[in-house]
């Protein structure tokens, strides 16, 4: 073949190896994380409170189920930094107590929601059809269910305690994850190395798991930060209902509970204002972290 | 089979001409995609993107596919490796069929024939690096442990031109030319017979398109491989092909030897097609330009007849009544078009 009845002119073959500088993936989503200053604020704030949370036992400078009658509404003081409660307990101690038993039931109840979700959203995304139809019908019964008065009706029948708590919000929760990670397992399929998989003779879970799922982990790990946040709302509402979390056990919406009375709220404000705080702070945070990750996971960073 | 095959089949005279046994032999291979609606999602219809396709891929050759987008050449591609099912006919690799083989079978035939696919961009898993994605076909197959698999890894880098230092990087930090090399190393690792190229380089820049293709080619040399190269880009294909086949909405038109095609295309549509290539040279004498009216008709609902009736400009009565069959009109020069002879199909 000569050049002229063809536009393609041989030329040597350059190997073009001159790369720029070599840019682990972690790395560039560290930088967009680091680049969102709200995220970043979130995460400090959840770094501490999780951490004090784990450290309670330590931190704390009183214990906190033991009661002072004497001490009943004290406002913050030099011994009791954050006040006292209606039985003479101190409330900074108790906050911290109370925070690893909102952020386990939050964890616990995530870690559930989106192993269940993830797992039938992949199989449902992934194999379509028949198998696409039943699940998301499940998916669709679950979500018609009126998840508080069936959480309430729950509590009623059986004694109210935190594992029970944890596994009925996994159970009524999960579908939201199970729509997304469906969505991503329609498109992500598609994708030409999903494709490149297939012809070599890759087995169904090794694409599910290793090439597919890896991908979707970004809106996955965004839906569990949320998750978590909005599962010590629920707990707290639960709790402030009086069906959560038991006294004395205490958990930050429990602690709201005893503070609802009109003469906690005149004389006492720092009774319903702390707990709540935390509540607001540590919802907060997720949210924040929660966006944060939303940009620094866009697997649009990798393309181009 | 033979008896169920029109005599004047594309099939038949290959053996007739006792040349080596084809590598693939393709028989009335059919992909309809169904089509559901209405209230009860029930099927109201199908696009036909391949339809009744007959050719067979000689070893060590390369065979072109060219046609317009949505011609059915993709698919039909994809149809051949097993990523989409044959909705009917048969598809006979080295000697077996494969056309029915459940996916647990697939195992040998999967070692066998690759594909390169089309978007360097999202043909490799972002979130590996080029050594685990160059290091799934031996997980897959499970060929291959330890050091003797990373050598492997090295060696198929180092024969598309790449550097192995560069392994444990991700692809986002390869160009597209680089991307599209890789591509073509995870295809080798098999040590497969057959590659389906689908438009390999069609996402490329110019400069990069002729590197991409001087490597097939070498490779092809050294591998004793055969291509089934798809492309929309009739330079690149006339560039890489031994033979050229051209399809239309689903069909395969006309099918003839590079040289053959190029001097003395005979479907109007190929005419149509290679009048419309820009020539090299001002002072190139070329036919005139053929324009075609109309756009490509929906493959869900084909003309009746031939399918290029509606834009051919030598359609007559019986282009819109009768569907032509794919003959030959010269020596393994086959086409698919009521001006030449007069052999049609029973429908």
């Amino acid at each position: 073949m000569t050049s002229k009845d063809s536009v393609i002119v041989d030329q040597p073959f350059v190997a073009q190896d001159q790369l720029g500088s070599h840019r682990p993936l972690w790395r560039i989503t560290l930088t967009k994380f680091w680049q969102n200053r709200l995220a970043v604020i979130g995460l400090v704030l959840l770094s501490i409170i999780i951490i004090s949370a784990l450290l309670a036992p330590w931190i704390a400078p009183h214990d906190p189920n033991w009661q002072n009658l004497r001490m009943r509404l004290q406002p913050p003081s030099a011994e009791f930094w954050l006040g006292t409660d209606h039985l003479g307990r101190d409330i900074f101690s108790r906050l911290l107590f109370a925070g690893r038993v909102s952020l386990f039931v939050g964890f616990s109840a995530m870690l559930g929601a989106i192993t269940i979700g993830t797992t039938l959203g992949a199989i449902a995304g992934y194999y379509g059809g028949r198998v696409d139809a039943f699940i998301m019908r499940t998916v669709d019964v679950v979500i018609s269910f009126p998840s508080i008065f069936l959480l309430i009706t729950l509590v009623a029948i059986f004694q109210p305690s935190i594992d029970k708590l944890i596994l009925s919000f996994a159970l009524l929760s999960w579908t939201g994850t199970a729509r997304l990670v469906r969505g991503e397992f329609l498109t992500l399929k598609q994708r030409e190395y999903v494709l490149a998989a297939r012809t070599l003779g890759m087995s169904n879970m090794s694409i599910i798991f290793r090439q597919i799922l890896p991908n979707a982990m970004g809106p996955i790990i965004v839906a569990a930060t949320l998750a978590v946040g909005g599962f010590i709302l629920a707990e707290s509402a639960l709790s402030f209902l009086g069906l959560g979390v038991q006294p004395p056990t205490a958990s930050w919406g429990n602690m709201l509970t005893n503070a609802q009375s009109l003469n906690v709220f005149r004389n006492a404000w720092w009774y319903p204002t702390f707990p709540g705080l935390m509540i607001f702070i540590t919802v907060l945070s997720f949210n924040f972290v929660g966006d944060g990750l939303r940009d620094a996971l866009d697997p649009k960073v990798l393309e181009r | 089979m033979s008896d169920s095959m029109p005599n004047n089949s594309p099939l038949q005279s290959f053996d007739a001409q006792g040349q080596a046994q084809p590598l693939l032999r393709v028989e009335n291979l059919k992909k309809h995609f169904p089509i559901y609606g209405g209230l009860l999602k029930r099927q109201i219809g199908s696009v036909k993107a391949v339809d009744d396709i007959s050719f067979v891929v000689r070893p060590g050759e390369t065979l072109g596919l060219v046609g317009e987008s949505g011609c059915g050449k993709s698919s039909l591609g994809r149809t051949l490796i097993r990523l989409y099912e044959p909705s009917s006919g048969k598809i006979v690799f080295d000697g077996h069929d494969v056309s029915n083989l459940p996916e647990s079978k697939l195992r040998g035939f999967r070692q066998q024939v690759q594909m390169v696919f089309q978007d360097p961009y999202s043909s490799l898993n972002p979130r590996k690096t080029i050594a685990t994605i160059l290091s799934e076909p031996f997980a897959a197959q499970g060929l291959y442990k330890g050091k003797e698999r990373l050598e492997r890894i090295d060696h198929l880098l180092q024969r598309v031109g790449l550097n192995p230092s560069l392994k444990n990087r991700y692809p986002h930090e390869f160009s597209g030319g680089q991307r599209q090399r890789i591509g073509i190393a995870r295809a080798l690792a098999l040590n497969p017979k057959l590659i389906i190229a689908d438009e390999p380089v069609s996402a490329l820049d110019v400069s990069i398109q002729s590197q991409v293709l001087n490597i097939l080619e070498d490779l092809q040399d050294e591998f004793k491989l055969t291509y089934l190269f798809i492309a929309h880009d009739l330079a690149v294909v006339k560039h890489i092909s031994d033979r050229i086949g051209v399809m239309y909405l689903g069909k395969m038109m006309e099918l003839a030897p590079k040289r053959e095609l190029y001097s003395s295309p005979k479907h109007p549509y190929t005419q149509a097609l290679l009048s419309a290539v820009p020539k090299a040279h001002p002072d190139e004498v070329r036919p005139d330009r053929i324009l075609l009216k109309g756009d490509l008709p929906s493959p869900a609902n084909p003309p009746a007849g031939c399918v290029f009736h509606t834009r051919c400009p030598k359609a007559t009565e019986q282009c819109r009544q009768r569907t032509p069959v794919l003959q030959e009109v010269a020596n393994d020069h086959w086409v698919a078009c009521h001006l030449y002879g007069e052999t049609t199909s029973e429908q």
